[in-house]
């Protein structure tokens, strides 16, 4: 990235170096932690580091609310997923699966996009929240199709298999490196986490060249980009489409790792609240801050509830701190946390800590 | 007797220095009027002392207190009026709301409602109808006519001749007069010709900094000065 | 074209709009009282909508401010009437309709006074300090949300609620061989009742004339003397009593409350406020009624569409008016 218009500060660097520590820990994630769940996290991590990213292209770069965001991954989800289910497990499935997903994501972002050109961009996020909650609901209702309230279990293509041995020792068993197993599991987080990197990369990429500088232009004054002479209108539903396109493949991705798809785990509106946080917390229009924010909060999530449930059971003796520990309230001190963090930090942490610093 | 001071009053929006050093002193009674060239910073300036737009730094003193800081309500409750470039007239109400809204106490002073209706006819026809079916002529006289419903020390005024039709012009001009015989009109114009008929004395104003100062008489004697400070050229 | 135009603008313009709508629903239902059931439903239905979101317009056609955290509101007024009524159940089953009424006045009562404080302390604490930010509002607004929605979890669990019903409003009158359900008038008339009492304090008072003229103009109403930030707290109040009684009236209703009614209600909240056009109470009943009128009809003649009816119909009304049927005068 170079500095267009941020200078790089000594802050810009420790946030690089955060991206890049959390970077290596993914890469090298199934070496480093030995256990399933640990695993599980790394690859949800991956995940949401795209969603989040391609969410940052709309907030953060573009100024645009939408609430739409669950909707474009639940696509590229069910479209893995069904044609999984309907196909078998095999290349072609996933093939057909992601260009699914990625086309009804392309043809209902345009759709709001046009929609978007008739009325106040106000009105445009109310009408994205009206939008997913009608694919919420289908999604439910066409339940032949899409496994309803269940969602559907299929199996990924073969090299994905747990019993599948990549490599083989001495014996004609699964080698190990470092004493992990070198079999269709690790070929499937791999898997994850390169297509994943290879679309932050892309986004990066796209931040940084001249239409990034456009976007940021229309952010921050949407008259006078267009007064400068670019279709302010074309820009905005390019970068939705595109931020939709991104967030189905990264629908895809998860369906095929977790070879399960659900209205849970694809579509409902806390994964649109979870995006929300990630992009706050990390800190809008840095892209970094789409890294830092998907890792912690994944983190959390995982992590942090169990600590409650353990502070919750320590403190039984102790009066209300058991009910305010009580890991099922979970959401509600995040969501404290979340509009604390939204009045006094809305640069986010990536965007705080960018900001200080002595500039170099 | 200065009534109000401008102290090297600076205002910036967002990210624009608009007013760079703004001083100048108005005094009772009559019109002072405010010239300028497009973009001068003239709407600003009014802006500024209404307090909608915050100078910083520089101050704002009415009869010798200071009103820099001041809530915006706070400085129209202060007998300060103020009729913007777009009028500010509210077109879902009907002409009788616009006006009461002006009064004090929610009533009508029945002699200065005489006076309005003289004044402006216009008004007294479409008294129950909603602003917005208004002319353009009328709109201006509406907002003009909420400024002197009730009594005030002083009343800021933006470009009211813009758009209008020479012959009401002429009736604003006659209105102005008549009005600046009771109280203090800072107004800010374009069209010299409205300027010079009107004003005792009078600024100008040129990229945020006062270019001139003095009596109306003078600066409308002199054509050179006028060529320069506002490309009237013959 | 433009004479069709002309005339439905004579016979009162978008206000047409519902008539058509039962009209067509009429022949297309065919049975008289089945139709007759289905049009007061939506008409109550309705009214209990433009309660929730009459607060919704005015807050944000006066204040500029969108409150995602507006179903809040409705969610906190009907869980907080339910339990006063069940508290009172002893009165609500009484003979005598004084003790019942009684009891209605105070669950309703409770909800608008919650509504009023919440309302005030939201805007103070949550809303004031984002004002000019339209992006950190939604932001700020969504926690609160979600938040309160875990409130209401701790507080009263999450298992559905049911509400008791007073005696005198349980039952439905038979007119012929047409049901109409006795709590429906109720509702119905109440909120015609409210509406009325809004539209005359927003046409007949002063802090109705202010709060118009803000609507239109929020400086220009600051440089006529009134310090307008003192009216946003008065609106924002009132608006979150509005919704909490509408919540309130909504739990009678349904007889059964869940705490996700807020996000359900959400939805629909927001689709109206688009439909009828930001800042008007009229646009806001307008759109209200059209989406309550809507979900019966369609409900009755074509089930499987009865969810995407509403999305449907704001798309077919945003084509046609991008800024809702009747919205303020800007």
């Amino acid at each position: 990235m170079n500095a267009l218009s941020q200078t790089t500060t000594s802050g810009t660097k420790a946030v690089k170096a955060a991206v890049l520590l959390i970077f290596a820990l993914l890469l090298f994630a199934p070496f480093l932690f030995q256990d399933v769940r640990a695993l599980e996290v790394a690859a949800r991590v991956c995940v949401f580091i795209v969603l989040v990213a391609s969410y940052d292209l709309l907030i953060g770069y573009t100024g645009i609310v939408s609430f739409a965001h669950t909707m474009f991954f639940g696509f590229g989800a069910y479209g893995a997923a069904i044609s999984l289910k309907q196909m078998g497990p095999g290349w072609d499935a996933v093939l057909v699966g992601a260009l699914a997903g990625m086309a009804v994501s392309l043809i209902v972002a345009v759709a709001i996009g046009l929609l978007s050109l008739r009325v106040k961009a106000i009105f445009f996020a109310m009408i994205t929240l009206a939008t997913a909650s009608v694919a919420l609901v289908l999604a439910s209702q066409l339940s032949d199709f899409t496994g309803g309230e269940d969602g559907i279990t299929y199996r990924a293509p073969a090299l994905f298999k747990t019993a599948t041995k990549l490599m083989l020792d001495e014996n004609g068993k699964v080698l190990r490196i470092f004493g992990v197993k070198i079999n269709g599991k690790l070929a499937a987080y791999y898997f994850v986490f390169f297509t994943c990197l290879a679309l932050f990369v892309m986004m990066l990429r796209m931040v940084g060249s001249p239409l990034g500088t456009v976007l940021k232009a229309i952010r921050e004054n949407e008259a006078r980009a267009e007064a400068i002479g670019y279709r302010v209108v074309s820009y905005r539903t390019f970068v939705f489409c595109i931020a939709a396109l991104v967030a189905s493949l990264a629908g895809t991705i998860y369906a095929i790792w977790l070879k399960y798809t659900g209205p849970d785990t694809a579509l409902s509106f806390a994964i649109m609240i979870d995006i929300l946080l990630m992009v706050v917390i990390g800190g809008m229009g840095t892209m970094w801050g789409a890294v830092i924010g998907a890792t912690m909060l994944v983190l959390a999530q995982y992590y942090l509830r169990d600590l409650m449930g353990a502070a919750a059971k320590a403190t039984v003796d102790i009066p209300v701190l058991p009910h305010v520990l009580d890991p099922d309230r979970w959401l509600f001190w995040l969501g404290i946390i979340f509009i604390l963090l939204v009045y006094f930090f809305p640069k986010g942490i990536a965007g705080t800590v960018m900001a200080k610093g002595a500039p170099r | 007797m200065s009534l109000l001071t401008l102290n090297g009053m600076k205002t910036n929006i967002g990210q624009y220095a608009v007013l760079h050093d703004v001083t100048l002193d108005v005094p009772e009674g009559g019109v002072f009027v405010l010239l300028g060239r497009n973009g001068a910073g003239k709407t600003t300036t009014l802006r500024s002392i209404m307090g909608l737009w915050q100078p910083s730094p520089g101050s704002v003193l009415f009869k010798g207190q200071d009103i820099t800081a001041m809530h915006t309500a706070d400085i129209a409750r202060l007998d300060i009026a103020f009729v913007p470039e777009n009028m500010g007239v509210f077109g879902g109400l009907t002409v009788e709301e616009n006006l009461i809204l002006a009064t004090a106490k929610g009533r009508f002073d029945p002699a200065r409602l005489k006076r309005i209706y003289e004044l402006f006819p216009a008004l007294e026809t479409f008294w129950t109808k909603q602003a917005w079916s208004l002319s353009g002529g009328q709109k201006q006289m509406l907002a003009v006519a909420r400024a002197i419903i009730e009594p005030r020390a002083l009343i800021l005024i933006d470009e009211p001749t813009k758009g209008l039709a020479p012959a009401i012009v002429d009736a604003m001009a006659d209105a102005f007069r008549e009005i600046a015989q009771n109280t203090t009109i800072l107004l800010v114009e374009q069209n010299f010709e409205f300027a010079k008929s009107l004003g005792r004395d009078m600024a100008v104003i040129d990229d945020g900094r006062i270019a001139h100062s003095g009596t109306m008489a003078d600066f409308a004697a002199d054509t050179a000065l006028q060529d320069r400070l506002l490309s009237l050229s013959a | 074209m433009q004479q069709i135009n002309d005339f439905a603008g004579r016979l009162g313009g978008v206000y047409l709009l519902p008539v058509v709508v039962a009209a067509l629903a009429f022949v297309m239902i065919g049975a008289p009282s089945s139709w007759v059931t289905l049009t007061v439903a939506g008409l109550a239905m309705g009214m209990m909508i433009f309660l929730m979101a009459s607060g919704l317009s005015l807050v944000f056609g006066l204040m500029d401010v969108l409150n995602f955290g507006h179903s809040a509101f409705v969610s906190f007024g009907a869980f907080i009437a339910a339990s006063v009524l069940a508290w009172l159940s002893g009165w609500l089953e009484a003979d005598a309709v004084s003790l019942n009424i009684a009891a209605l006045f105070l669950a309703f009562g409770a909800a608008i006074l919650f509504g009023l404080v919440a309302g005030w302390f939201f805007e103070t604490v949550i809303v004031k300090p984002v004002y000019k930010d339209h992006l950190r509002q939604i932001l700020i607004t969504m926690g609160a949300l979600i938040v309160a929605e875990q409130m209401i979890l701790a507080i009263w669990g999450g298992t559905p609620v049911s509400v008791p019903r007073p005696e005198f409003l349980e039952g439905s009158l038979l007119i012929g061989d047409i049901t109409i359900e006795i709590y429906r008038i109720f509702a119905f008339l109440l909120g015609l009742g409210v509406y009325a009492a809004l539209y005359l304090t927003l046409n007949r008072t002063r802090i109705g004339l202010l709060i118009r003229a803000g609507v239109e103009n929020r400086e220009m109403v600051e440089a006529l003397g009134f310090r307008v930030d003192r009216l946003f707290v008065a609106v924002f109040m009132l608006g979150s009593a509005l919704a909490a009684l509408g919540g309130a009236m909504w739990a009678g209703y349904e007889t059964l409350i869940t705490p996700a009614l807020g996000a359900e209600m959400m939805i629909v909240v927001f689709i109206v406020v688009i439909i009828g056009g930001l800042g008007s109470i009229q646009g806001t009943l307008l759109g209200a009624i059209m989406v309550g009128l809507m979900a019966n009809y369609i409900g009755y003649l074509a089930p499987k569409l009865a969810l995407a009816s509403n999305m449907i119909l704001m798309v077919a009304i945003l084509l046609w008016r991008p800024n809702g049927l009747k919205p303020a005068v800007k």
